[in-house]
């Protein structure tokens, strides 16, 4: 088949204004590393099944490898190096390291932005509702536990401020 | 992964993307939330040669409640439906929103994106198809309103016409003294379910069954509606016995395959366990107490 026209797409990542021309078939994931040199998030199954690529669009997560990157055009994106301030950790980050709610930490960008949207929607979440909440991101070090625990003290934490 | 190259066209009307699926012709195809279509294109099951946009299309997302209906916009998303005040008068809708995947997918996936997809595992058809549902088809020549259980031919194929895509999904309120509830059993949450059932009934004065609908999902080319499982309801008692023999009806009338979600036989157990469960909860909702339902999985 012919060559086929490239898609000027611009986002807002992180606070910044970013564009870049690609093939309509780019990913959002790929978009945003390989076109943005953002590597923080992570491809993990490919298949809209792990949550490794979980990103915010617009304020809600998103699996970034079953998006195609027009269709993000005009979008706010927070990844998880748009997470701390100024060198400073976000509190769900230190959640997660004080609680070791990661082992290998691949999956953790994604259960990162997956937390903070549950505590964006819900500050007080029950253990029950951290589990819906993070049950489109899988963990392959099986450190749920450490995860939940997390969570709960990140809640805790942002509940303080 | 890569899906084959495609053009990519953004429509801003339903008109425009009407035309486009009119120029672009046979090969292309309209992409709503793409919760289907991405996966089907990576693993190159679809290689449509040009997508059409319409997430651009203003106003087609909205939730309208207006005379006695609920009016979803092609666009509604799971996670819009699932906190929708409108919705909540209707817990059948609520179980299948709030369930449908997982967050991230549900925050992307449309209604009309499923019933157009007509997954034969996908929850909206078998939800739907218990209330009285009609789609509001918008093509070249103008619209048309397909009940829902004229709307699917078969696995992944409705009545939609090459040029037509689903503009809206109108569903009627169920009369007073009515439940619905719609469970779902998968392996894990992101996965489509091994088997779903959903069941609306409506009691009378003397609570005996005045209306039901059993559709059963997953056991078929297409959502199966349980006749004889409603008939072993209608003007009855609901009681053990009751729900029982329409449990049994509703074995009779599933056909599932076997599959690596499950044997057939498996499988039509679980539709058995599923529509006693349903049922139970349709009628304590029926009768107004509130009752917590939806998807269940391992871990939940």
């Amino acid at each position: 088949m012919s060559a086929v026209e490239k898609v000027n797409v611009r986002i807002r990542v992180n606070g910044e204004a970013r564009e870049a021309l690609v093939e309509p078939r780019t990913l959002l994931v790929d978009f945003l590393r390989e076109n943005l040199n953002l590597t923080g998030t992570h491809i993990g199954c490919d298949t809209t099944y792990c949550g490794a690529c979980t990103v915010l669009l617009n304020g809600r997560t998103v699996k970034s490898c079953t998006l195609f990157a027009p269709m993000a055009d005009g979008g706010e994106i927070t990844t998880v190096e748009g997470l701390s301030t100024d060198g400073a950790l976000h509190p769900v980050q230190n959640a997660f390291a004080e609680c070791h709610g990661l082992q290998c930490g691949y999956c953790t960008p994604g259960l990162l932005l997956s937390t903070v949207y549950l505590l964006k929607k819900n500050a007080k979440p029950s253990d029950k509702q951290i589990r819906k909440a993070i049950a489109g991101n899988t963990c392959r070090c099986t450190g749920y536990q450490n995860i939940i625990k997390a969570i709960r003290m990140a809640a805790g934490e942002m509940g303080k401020r | 992964m890569y899906a084959h190259p495609f053009a990519y066209h953004r429509a801003q009307s339903l008109g425009e993307a009407t035309k486009l699926l009119h120029q672009l012709g046979e090969e292309s195809r309209v992409i709503a939330g793409g919760q289907s279509l991405i996966p089907l294109m990576k693993m190159r099951l679809a290689r449509p040669t040009a997508l059409i946009d319409i997430n651009f299309i203003p106003r087609l997302s909205e939730i309208k409640n207006h005379n006695g209906e609920l009016r979803f916009g092609a666009l509604a998303r799971h996670a819009d439906i699932e906190v929708s005040e409108h919705v909540a008068e209707i817990p059948i809708l609520h179980d299948c929103a709030s369930g449908i995947a997982d967050v991230q997918v549900r925050n992307q996936g449309t209604i009309g994106g499923s019933l157009a997809e007509a997954d034969p595992s996908g929850d909206w058809a078998t939800t739907l198809l218990t209330l009285e549902t009609s789609v509001v088809c918008a093509g070249p020549e103008g619209e048309r309103t397909v009940p829902l259980d004229e709307f699917f031919k078969d696995a992944y194929t409705t009545v939609l016409g090459r040029e037509e895509l689903v503009r809206e999904v109108i569903v009627k309120k169920p009369a007073k003294n009515s439940g619905g509830a719609y469970l779902a059993f998968k392996r894990s949450a992101s996965v489509y379910a091994t088997g779903s059932a959903a069941v609306q009934i409506t009691l009378d004065a003397k609570d005996a069954c005045k209306e039901a609908r059993i559709v059963l999902g997953c056991v078929g080319l297409t959502a199966i509606r349980a006749k004889e499982a409603e008939a072993e309801l209608h003007g009855k008692k609901i009681d053990e016995r009751a729900i029982a023999r329409a449990a049994d009806a509703a074995r009779e009338a599933a056909e599932p395959q076997s599959d690596m979600r499950g044997s057939a036989d498996y499988k039509r157990a679980l539709i058995t366990a599923l529509v006693k469960r349903a049922i139970g909860i349709a009628v304590r909702r029926a009768r107004g107490e509130n009752v917590e339902a939806g998807h269940e999985y391992v871990g939940r």
